[in-house]
């Protein structure tokens, strides 16, 4: 390999960036950056904790490659890893990003004891009756009444909202949060206009007009483009 | 070649055996040819409404494990003349001792002799209510207006639009007219809106449908009941007539005008 550098350290304001080279061996690689690492650093004894950003290149780095230079460059002291950046990630993983990305739709009934699960957004045109279940990793948006359980961010996305014409849910969950229909007669909550339910600042589930939703989650319009 | 019907609830009780017997009844008063099957293996008693508990020789299960033919095990219902047939349920094994496979095949075979066959299901939604539907192109749904029932109409709903089935047509027992007025139950509106199925028809609450039930001779047959009239005009729509619903009472005449629309919409 001769003198070719499968390592550089490059310094900017805003910490270390570890340049890896993406042809060589990975084991070659990892010998040479506890190498580099031992040496650049005698004499800084300063408490400083430097953020180290790491650019994998095109070489694809498993979870147990990420972890072990992710430790190799922490056992350094006053080193921190900020992140991993790799311009390679594999199919499964792309998949699932687009899973959770798109939108699915359902033109129908969710019926009792029916449990709908996508990991992105859903579409129903169509109620939810008692009974039914909506479980979604993004948000929910149901053209119907929602009479069942609705769970919209279930893995944890506290954004999520759910959005429905007609809001009489037995339960309202958002993330790890639970939300119950009050004890009314069920026939004083009818005729509502169309609701959204959130996540406010508070930490709680709250149902409001469909209308603030464009100011307390400006992130789902994704039109771009001038109106 | 017949239509297989299968008449089902999701909950006990609400009067789904009454309903079979007194379809059938009433199918066979229009004078076509009609079969029972009893599924309910364990706890028969469509044999009993129908009176016919005393005739029985072979059963269900008899005829799927191969110990008699069909014909040996069919009940013939002897005020009809030759239309009316009952296939009663074993009292003996249980649910598992028949597979929907084989019910498929029974009900095939009785379609080539017979214009309908009405499959009287057990409650609950395991291997009863698998066998029950195995067989079926038609389904009923029977409910009464109140939230448990409808609830669980909900669910057998949900599981008949997975099956290989005509959508499920709806019948609500049981109503009673002073409830209903007073809205201390649910009107029939709330139960199609929130089932989303078409209604077949609407059966009033009578006392005499338990007393003819318990002297093995069903309500339909009685001419001037209003429930037995109600049975007989959901056999008329099942056979392709269309008949306006009953009113219950005078002042809900436009009430059920809107349901007559709902009615011949379809």
């Amino acid at each position: 390999m001769g003198n070719r550098q499968n390592v550089m350290i490059k310094g900017t304001k805003d910490g270390f960036i570890l340049k890896l080279d993406d042809q060589c061996g990975y084991e070659v690689l990892k010998e040479e950056l506890i190498e580099k690492l031992s040496v650049q650093y005698k004499a800084a004894d300063d408490q400083h904790v430097i953020s180290a950003k790491i650019e994998a290149g095109n070489r694809y780095l498993s979870e147990e490659q990420q972890e072990e230079l992710k430790e190799i460059v922490k056992s350094q002291k006053s080193l921190v890893v900020g992140e991993i950046h790799s311009n390679v990630i594999t199919i499964d993983f792309a998949e699932q990003l687009i899973r959770q990305r798109e939108m699915s739709s359902i033109a129908g009934i969710i019926r009792s004891g029916q449990v709908i699960e996508v990991e992105g957004d859903f579409l129903l045109i169509g109620d939810v009756n008692p009974g039914g279940m909506i479980r979604a990793g993004g948000n929910i948006y149901i053209l119907g009444t929602l009479k069942g359980v609705a769970h919209a961010g279930c893995y944890g996305n506290e954004d999520a909202v759910i959005v429905a014409s007609q809001m009489i849910p037995s339960q309202l969950r958002i993330s790890s949060l639970l939300n119950r229909a009050p004890d009314l007669d069920v026939n004083e909550q009818e005729s509502h206009e169309m609701e959204c339910a959130y996540i406010d600042e508070t930490e709680q589930i709250v149902v409001d007009r469909l209308q603030v939703l464009r100011n307390v989650r400006p992130d789902i319009t994704n039109y771009r483009g001038g109106i | 070649m017949g239509d297989a019907i299968v008449i089902t609830s999701g909950k006990g009780g609400v009067g789904k055996t009454t309903t079979t017997a007194n379809l059938g009844t009433a199918i066979a008063m229009q004078g076509k040819r009609v079969c029972l099957i009893d599924t309910d293996i364990g706890l028969r008693n469509l044999d009993v409404v129908l009176g016919l508990e005393n005739r029985i020789i072979y059963d269900l299960v008899d005829v799927i494990e191969g110990r008699c033919k069909v014909h040996q095990a069919l009940v013939k219902d002897k005020r009809f003349d030759d239309l009316l047939y009952l296939l009663p349920a074993a009292q003996t094994s249980d649910k598992t001792a028949v597979d929907p496979e084989q019910m498929k095949e029974l009900v095939e075979q009785l379609k080539q002799d017979y214009d309908y066959i009405l499959i009287d299901c057990p409650a609950g939604i395991e291997q009863g209510y698998k066998n029950a539907i195995a067989g079926a192109n038609k389904a009923i749904v029977v409910t009464t207006p109140e939230r448990s029932a409808v609830r669980d109409a909900d669910r057998i709903v949900g599981l008949l639009e997975q099956a290989e089935i005509d959508p499920p047509m709806l019948v609500i027992n049981r109503i009673r007219n002073h409830l209903m007025e007073s809205g201390d139950m649910l009107d029939i509106d709330e139960i199609t809106t929130h089932l989303s199925i078409d209604l077949l028809g609407i059966v009033v609450d009578d006392d005499q449908v338990i007393t003819a039930s318990n002297k093995g001779e069903p309500i339909a047959m009685n001419p001037d009941n209003k429930a037995a009239l109600a049975y007989r005009n959901i056999a008329k729509r099942i056979l392709g007539e269309s008949i306006p619903l009953m009113s219950l009472t005078e002042e809900k005449k436009t009430f059920f005008q809107k349901l007559f629309g709902f009615m011949s919409k379809k």
